[in-house]
């Protein structure tokens, strides 16, 4: 947009001139196809809303990755997350995208509109403050994200804890990259060459987990961010580390990513969770792919607070998310997108969420077949 | 944390829920003005008690009376912004924008409004008053009056301090015809100022972002600017004012009621830093962000130039800019250009995160 409207901090990162240069670079050092997946969400949504897509080479497929945590919650996760909220004693906080996501049963708007108290918060320590301010009542948060939510969770965990509250608890159900990017590369029907890294992930965890996934799997891997001109050079260092047959981890992010990360926000995630096996929607359990609470934080786990573990769930089986998320599939390959399933009527979670890859390609750019 | 994992998953296949639709109940993305807003209104009220002047989807109806050469324009608006108090206006100052904005879309002369209130049980008084005297205010400023009154209490706990709902009337000069419906290939597309104002303005006066800025909200009437324009320039095909949905969603609404596409350049697109950078922070767009002071115009090519003129020397239209042209192709979208040379679509706004704001 205009001078006026972009901030300072961004606008180099979005300068078309510098974004062209860059695209013109790609254009010529490309000799042949290739597909990379950019993992994170974000980035996938970024790719959509300035049509960097576009811009592309034929030859680049991009292949967007499991990086939505909202569209990867399993369905188990979400019913129980509907369950507590229905409790008369439970004020339900949360993030602004889960509330439309679909349980077996409807969603969290549904049970507020059922007289549920559920409430959107920017922040896990908001919740943490609502605990405070209730000592009546049982606040929950429900604590998805990658391992970039993962350290504002913990904190809410330790805060929780220091004020003495007995009131508050979380549903853990953070998710981990890594082993997600050992599964999709590990499938036998990967397809995936090189990676473009989330750089929000790296940017609390380093990128020091990722050259043995880069060795194991011949995979190159760039750490890349979110305005236009950084996706465009992770885009460009990944192809030429193809074209040269190199493989290595870059960092294509380095104003926000070292190589050790956020040790500080390590060692909080450290203290309050452990990794555990998770169920991905649409992938299946991945092991140690989430953040379950320690033994000693049990207290406030939800789920043994409420005992809502017992909860029994069945996915239909309807729209084609499982491939999406794998990267196996396009959104656009599917016979419901933009006619059957929209955001405003989604059948699938990665047309409900924002970040999620269906509802970036109907938003920004994919016609409707 | 890594975990080496040379055995291959097990891919369960697709697997998705399909989701409640809420047709069954009220849920808040029903009062977001977007796509949720659209469906209830084109399934549950037009169905039952539809009409051909509600079937025209503007802001306002075109009422013709027998006897009179004008038509009068009628328009009815909700208010229910929490908090009622929020930097740049208050719900009261509010009522009356809104309502005289919606008439003005028609090219009427604002004249008259009618004002109920729903109260309750424990409201202070001198709330009230401030709210009151705020309305006096806009109404002064609009050259309107409000002509009758309802005042209903409700108990405690049953509604949320105090809702207001207005009526506004106005007179469409004869011949006049100014609509969502008119827009035509070749046409021009003018905004009066910057997009998102008043809906970050209003989140931020909930106290629940953790950071300050200096958003004030835009509410103003914009009756003068209208009438001053179509003085000049009667040539003007629509007006808008893209309240609730943003930018997007009134131009889509557009797009689909004249069979017409319209195409954005976004780096004419203008929006103050402060409020990009909250939107940024939050993950909006301020394309659908809530304005309440406004205006969207419509009109042929060769008066762009004069009607911006007029538009940037009134009182509320400083930064108008002209942001992009009306095709015949590819009817009912809204396509943005970005400054990268890609293009996107921009859709309606689907559902509803964000608290009441108007």
């Amino acid at each position: 947009m205009t001078d006026i409207s972009t901030p300072k901090f961004l606008s180099g990162f979005r300068n078309a001139g510098l974004v062209k240069t860059a695209i013109s670079e790609i254009h010529k050092c490309i000799t042949q196809p290739w597909s990379l997946m950019e993992i994170c969400g974000g980035q996938t949504h970024a790719i959509m809303q300035y049509g960097l897509d576009q811009l592309l080479p034929a030859e680049i497929e991009l292949i967007h990755g499991p990086g939505c945590p909202v569209c990867v919650t399993s369905l188990a996760l979400i019913d129980q997350a509907l369950w507590i909220a229905k409790q008369p004693e439970v004020i339900f906080t949360s993030f602004g995208d889960m509330l439309r996501v679909p349980g077996s049963n409807g969603d969290l708007f549904s049970v507020r509109a059922s007289g549920g108290q559920v409430r959107v918060v920017y922040s896990p320590l908001d919740a943490v403050e609502i605990a405070s301010k209730n000592p009546d009542k049982q606040v929950v948060f429900f604590a998805i994200g990658f391992e970039t939510t993962a350290p504002a969770n913990a904190m809410a965990v330790l805060q929780a804890e220091k004020m003495g509250l007995q009131n508050f608890s979380i549903l853990p159900a953070n998710v981990l990259v890594p082993p997600a990017m050992h599964a999709i590369l590990g499938s036998p029907d990967n397809r995936i060459q090189g990676f473009l890294a989330a750089g929000h992930v790296c940017a609390v965890m380093g990128y020091w987990e990722y050259p043995p996934i880069a060795e194991q799997y011949k995979t190159p891997i760039v750490v890349t961010g979110f305005e236009p001109l950084d996706l465009v050079n992770g885009i460009l260092q990944t192809i030429k580390m193809l074209e040269e047959g190199r493989v290595e981890v870059k960092n294509a992010y380095s104003r926000v990513v070292t190589f050790q990360g956020n040790q500080a926000a390590q060692e909080i995630i450290k203290k309050v969770f452990e990794p555990v096996d998770r169920n991905w929607r649409g992938i299946g359990i991945i092991p140690k792919s989430g953040f379950g609470l320690r033994e000693i934080y049990k207290n406030f786990n939800a789920v043994e607070r409420f005992g809502s573990g017992d909860i029994k769930t069945e996915e239909s089986k309807i729209c084609i998310a499982g491939q999406v998320l794998q990267g196996l599939k396009k959104p656009s390959d599917c016979p419901a997108f933009g006619t059957q399933c929209t955001p405003q009527n989604p059948l699938g979670a990665p047309m409900v969420s924002s970040e999620g890859a269906c509802a970036a390609y109907y938003r920004y750019g994919k016609k409707p077949r | 944390m890594t975990q080496n994992q040379t055995k291959p998953i097990s891919i369960q296949g697709p697997m998705c829920p399909v989701p409640h639709h809420h047709t069954e109940a009220v849920v808040i993305g029903h009062g977001s003005g977007g796509q949720m807003t659209s469906d209830l209104i084109k399934n549950n009220f037009q169905s039952r008690i539809g009409n051909v002047y509600l079937s025209e989807g503007n802001d306002a109806a075109r009422l013709f009376v027998a006897g009179l050469n004008d038509q009068i324009a009628v328009s009815t608006d909700s208010h229910v912004v929490s908090p009622i108090f929020y930097p740049g206006g208050d719900i009261g100052r509010l009522s009356v924008c809104g309502t005289v904005n919606d008439v003005a879309m028609l090219g009427a002369d604002p004249k008259y409004l009618t004002a109920g209130f729903i109260l309750e049980e424990g409201f202070s008084i001198e709330s009230l008053n401030m709210i009151i005297d705020s309305m006096a205010d806009a109404c002064k400023e609009a050259g309107v009056q409000i002509v009758a009154g309802d005042t209903k209490v409700v108990e405690k706990g049953k509604a949320d301090g105090i809702f207001i709902n207005t009526a506004g009337f106005g007179v469409i000069p004869h011949k006049r015809q100014i609509g969502g419906q008119f827009a035509q290939p070749g046409d021009a597309v003018i905004i009066s100022g910057s997009l998102g104002d008043h809906g970050i303005a209003v989140l931020q006066a909930r106290g629940e972002l953790g950071f300050e800025s200096d958003i004030t909200s835009d509410v103003a009437p914009l009756n003068h600017m209208i009438a001053e324009l179509l003085e000049a320039i009667p040539e003007v095909h629509v007006l808008r004012d893209p309240t609730r949905g943003g930018l997007a969603t009134s131009l889509k609404e557009i797009a689909c009621q004249s069979e017409i596409s319209i195409r954005l350049n976004e780096e004419s697109i203008p929006v103050k830093p402060d409020v990009r950078t909250a939107c940024e922070m939050l993950g909006f767009d301020p394309l659908y962000m809530a304005n309440e002071g406004k205006l969207i115009v419509i009109l042929p090519e060769e008066k762009a130039e004069s009607a911006l003129e007029i538009i940037k020397n009134s009182h509320y239209g400083t930064n108008a800019m002209r942001i992009g042209a009306v095709f015949e192709e590819d009817p009912g979208m809204v396509l943005l250009e970005t400054a990268f040379g890609s293009t996107r679509i921009l859709d309606m706004l689907s559902g509803e995160i964000l608290p009441r704001i108007c």
